[in-house]
Order: structure tokens, then sequence, then C-alpha cells
């Protein structure tokens, strides 16, 4: 099935800067629809009130972490079928063992490139 | 009761209320108190042993007295009062000029990126992918911005236990800056060319181009 180009994509990440990054890359990536968020708090009331497709999340954010968002997300019966990619620059064994264990749908280490992205994406929604 | 029972019985009590009293750490002037209480409560006809045990405390209350000395005049103060909170500022300073510099690396990346609407394919592609690779350079002030905070957090872990020694240490820091003022009055201080040597300056204390040409026309 082809990829829906225009699902609203959740962006969340506590630095401007890298929401920015992220947002001019899906774009070039031909995403249209992106919304953001600069925490788990702030970006479950975003998928409470939004259709999202697709949720691209920092980990290390307060006060609501990235790994407690991905827990709350695969929790809400409403959510669990969200594709969630974690983009950290947590790079631990254990980090990516506890948001694989959390039910994470891809992980990308910080620095990304945009090659990576689209790798990740296209792994997780499928050729596009 | 015997003079010495009462004076065991003073000196326990004041080691209750040392114990009660604190959670974690014992003040320096406590230590010294319960040693001199020990030291007085040796009255009347000493044994070979006391006078060894005597000596012994007088050696360490005066060790004790040295150290206080020592740590005051390293004025751990001044960390916790000017070095650490200077270079707390300075490391923000350098994430938020870091963000602004990217964010206008950005503006103008988006500005070439709206061009490729008006351009033949070929230059469009080209022009699309010299974006996204400044996008991705871009992503290096989201590391350094977290690499400078894990910074910040220990410095405040340093600030932290500095603060206590401090505090343990605070009358004898008062003793020592009294008698030994470091600073000259600022009337009498004499600028050297090390004093002007301080980098730059944090945003908000900066003098802009109109203050500093202001300044210099009013020497004219």
């Amino acid at each position: 099935m082809a990829v829906d180009m225009s699902m609203n994509v959740l962006i969340v990440d506590d630095y401007k800067t890298m929401l920015r990054i992220l947002r001019n890359l899906l774009r070039q990536l031909n995403f249209v629809n992106i919304e953001d968020a600069t925490d788990g708090t702030m970006a479950l009331n975003v998928l409470r009130q939004t259709d999202i497709g697709l949720i691209i999340s920092d980990w290390n954010m307060e006060p609501m972490t990235g790994i407690q968002l991905l827990r709350e997300v695969r929790s809400d019966d409403n959510l669990k079928h969200i594709p969630f990619v974690m983009i950290t620059a947590e790079s631990k064994t254990e980090n990516v063992i506890a948001a694989k264990e959390a039910g994470v749908s891809n992980y990308i280490v910080k620095p990304f490139n945009a090659e990576t992205l689209k790798t990740k994406l296209t792994s997780v929604l499928g050729e596009f | 009761m015997s003079a010495n029972h009462a004076i065991d019985s003073q000196l326990d009590k004041r080691l209750d209320e040392i114990r009660t009293g604190v959670s974690e750490t014992v003040s320096v002037d406590d230590i010294k108190e319960v040693v001199e209480s020990i030291m007085g409560s040796m009255q009347g006809e000493l044994t070979a042993t006391d006078i060894q045990l005597y000596l012994e405390l007088e050696s360490l209350a005066s060790f004790i007295d040295a150290a206080k000395s020592d740590i005051a005049a390293l004025r751990p103060d001044e960390v916790t009062d000017d070095y650490i909170p200077t270079a707390t500022d300075e490391l923000d300073a350098i994430v938020d000029a870091t963000a602004e510099a990217t964010n206008r690396i950005m503006d103008y990346a988006e500005i070439i990126e709206g061009v490729c609407d008006d351009v033949s394919p070929e230059v469009a592609d080209k022009l699309m992918e010299a974006t996204t690779n400044i996008f991705e350079a871009c992503g290096f002030q989201d590391i350094t911005g977290q690499r400078i905070t894990k910074v910040v957090n220990a410095l405040k872990e340093i600030d932290d236990k500095v603060n206590r020694l401090v505090d343990a240490f605070g009358s004898e820091i008062d003793r020592y800056k009294a008698a030994m003022p470091q600073e000259e009055p600022e009337e009498n201080k004499k600028i050297t060319d090390e004093d002007l040597l301080g980098g730059p300056q944090l945003q908000e204390k900066a003098q802009s181009q109109e203050e500093i040409d202001a300044l210099l026309a009013s020497f004219d």
C-alpha cells in the first residue's frame, strides 16, 4: 500500500533547531503535514487532538522523556498502532533495548543524515 | 556524682546534640569544641597514658586548626560565588549563540530551497542536495547543546558540594577574608593587561557598537 504523504507527522524535540531541521528534511522527503511538540506531555496532547500517522521523537526531554511518551502511546488503545521512531543521541545498548522493549518502530542515532532518515522511515512505512 | 562524671555527662550531652543536630556532616567547629572539652576535662593527677592522650588530642586540635586555615585560604566561596556562575553563564551563551547562528543558516538555506521552482530541474536538484546537506550539518547545534547541558549539570554538582564545604568552614573563611583581603578597593585597583583579556562579553553585559562609538567620541 502506498504511503499517504499527506498524513500528519508529529515531531517531538526540546531543541527548536532540531524541530526545524526535521521539518525541513521531512518536507524534502515530500511529507506536507508536520506537527511539532517540545516534550512528551505536549506531544500526548497533540496525539489526543489530531489524527497522527507517524511519531518521530527525541529521547532526552523534560518533564516527559521520549521513552515515557513511547510507553504512554503503546499503552493507549487509540494511539498504540502509530509508528514511533526514536531519534536520539542516546546510543547505548541498554537504551536501544529499552526502546525496543517499549515498542519502538525504529531508532535513529544523532547526528543523522537525510538518507538514514529516509531509509528508516521506509522500513517503518514502506516505500515512498 | 564526681566531677569527672559531671564532665562526662556534659560531653555526652554535647555529642548527642551534635548527633541529632546534623544529618551527614559534623562541622569542624563542633569537632574542635569536643576535643577541647575532652582536653579541658583532664584535670587532677595525670598518668603517663593521660599525658600521651592529652598530647595526641592537642596535636589533633592543632591539625584541625591548620586544616581549617588551609581550606579557608583556598577561598572555596569564590568557586560558588564567582567561577561556577561565570562558567555556566558562558556555556549558556554558547548554546544561545550557536542556536541563533544555526537558525540564520537555515533561514538562508530555506531561501535557496525556495528558488528551486524557478530554475531548471538539473539546477534544482543541485540546490536541493546542497540545502539537504546544510540542514543535516545544522544538527551539530543539538548535539553540542546536549553536551554543554551535561557540563552545566556537572558544574552544578560541584557547586553543591563546594557550597557544603563553604557552609562547614564559613566562619573560618570569613575570618580569613577579613585578615587577608584579596582585592584592592576598586578605586585603587590598577588595571593590568591580563585584566583586559576577558574574552567575549555575555550579550546582556556587552556594549553595542553604538555605545563604543559614543565612548570613543567622548574623548574627542
